[in-house]
């Protein structure tokens, strides 16, 4: 017997393909709101993988590759014009 | 000018407002200490951190990926989606590749080499700083126990006090006793002293007056003795005297 949970208090891995995008639009994307949510991202984070008495390398690795991650994307537009091929 | 209209009409308006509500009740409508408790002593920090596979993918996506693809599949997705990029020159391949994988496996293969030392090194300090603090704690601890102790030694020294008092007691009666004897001593040496003076004037009235009464006696039988008994006196003593003479010859 499991109580009925509304959309926007479900975590976002138990929301269903189908109510995805009801799910995203009943965020809250106030500033405040933004604000809340890379806090709360960031703690997550924090708490799980660099606040512990033996971390280890995977806390900064991941940082430092979602960074090189990130930086290429944003290169993309630069980096198209040194493809080998043109169609692919 | 209209500004100032503005600003005269305001008391007006807050004066309609209702009256602003008392600190204390202020508080009692806004709910505190809503969050959970803070414990005290706070948790302490968890051993490990989150797994993490090969330094970048934490352990959750293959955990995720366990119940439909088993144990290979992330690296099946791994694969493809490298091959994606790559064929697709979504990646693309350029001078930058050299220089990532020279950098890349020069890290790798420090990190491979120092790594569990540095780790060491890290814990030590870390061991180090804590067992200053717990140093601490166990050392002030030690203190407050310490004087516990003392202060139950105290408290048994309190108890003592029935005996310290009965001494005292005893003391200052053996005082009154010794004081009262005295005392007492001298109250019969003083009586002693009064009636020995009494027995001393008896004896010196009577011894006077035995004396007085033999001088009296004597006086009065000398007196009485007149020359012609005198005489008779001798002649008879001079017989006696012959005759006691003769009879001891």
């Amino acid at each position: 017997l499991c109580a009925a949970v509304l959309l926007k208090d479900m975590k976002l891995l138990d929301v269903k393909l189908g109510q995805l995008p009801s799910w995203v639009a009943m965020r809250d994307f106030t500033p405040g709101g933004i604000l809340g949510a890379i806090r709360r991202g960031y703690n997550r984070y924090y708490n799980k993988y660099i606040d512990v008495r033996k971390g280890g390398l995977g806390g900064i690795s991941m940082v430092l590759a979602g960074y090189v991650l990130i930086s290429y994307i944003w290169s993309y537009s630069h980096l198209k014009h040194e493809r080998r091929r043109k169609y692919h | 000018m209209l500004s100032r209209l503005v600003l005269r009409a305001a008391p007006a308006a807050l004066r309609s407002l209702p009256p602003p509500v008392t600190v204390g009740v202020l508080h009692a409508t806004r709910p505190l200490h809503t969050s959970k408790q803070h414990l005290a002593p706070l948790p302490p920090l968890p051993e490990k951190g989150g797994e993490v596979r090969h330094g970048l993918i934490p352990e959750e996506f293959f955990q995720f990926l366990y119940p439909k693809t088993g144990v290979t599949g992330p690296y099946m997705l791994g694969t493809g989606l490298i091959l994606y990029f790559l064929s697709k020159e979504i990646y693309v391949v350029n001078h930058e590749t050299v220089a990532a994988v020279c950098i890349l496996s020069i890290l790798i293969y420090g990190i491979k080499k120092f790594g569990p030392d540095v780790a060491a090194f890290a814990d030590k300090l870390n061991e180090e700083k804590l067992a200053k603090a717990q140093a601490v704690k166990n050392e002030s601890i030690e203190g407050l126990e310490a004087a516990i102790e003392q202060e139950k030694k105290e408290q048994w020294r309190v108890e003592g006090r029935s005996y310290l008092f009965d001494a005292k007691r005893n003391n200052i009666a053996m005082l009154l006793e010794a004081n009262y004897r005295e005392r007492l001593l001298t109250v019969y040496n003083e009586v002693k002293k009064r009636l020995d003076y009494q027995v001393a004037m008896q004896n010196l009235k009577r011894q006077k007056e035995q004396d007085h009464m033999i001088q009296w006696v004597e006086k009065s039988v000398v007196q009485s003795i007149t020359p012609q008994q005198q005489k008779e006196s001798i002649a008879k003593c001079i017989l006696d005297l012959k005759a006691l003479s003769k009879t001891a010859q």
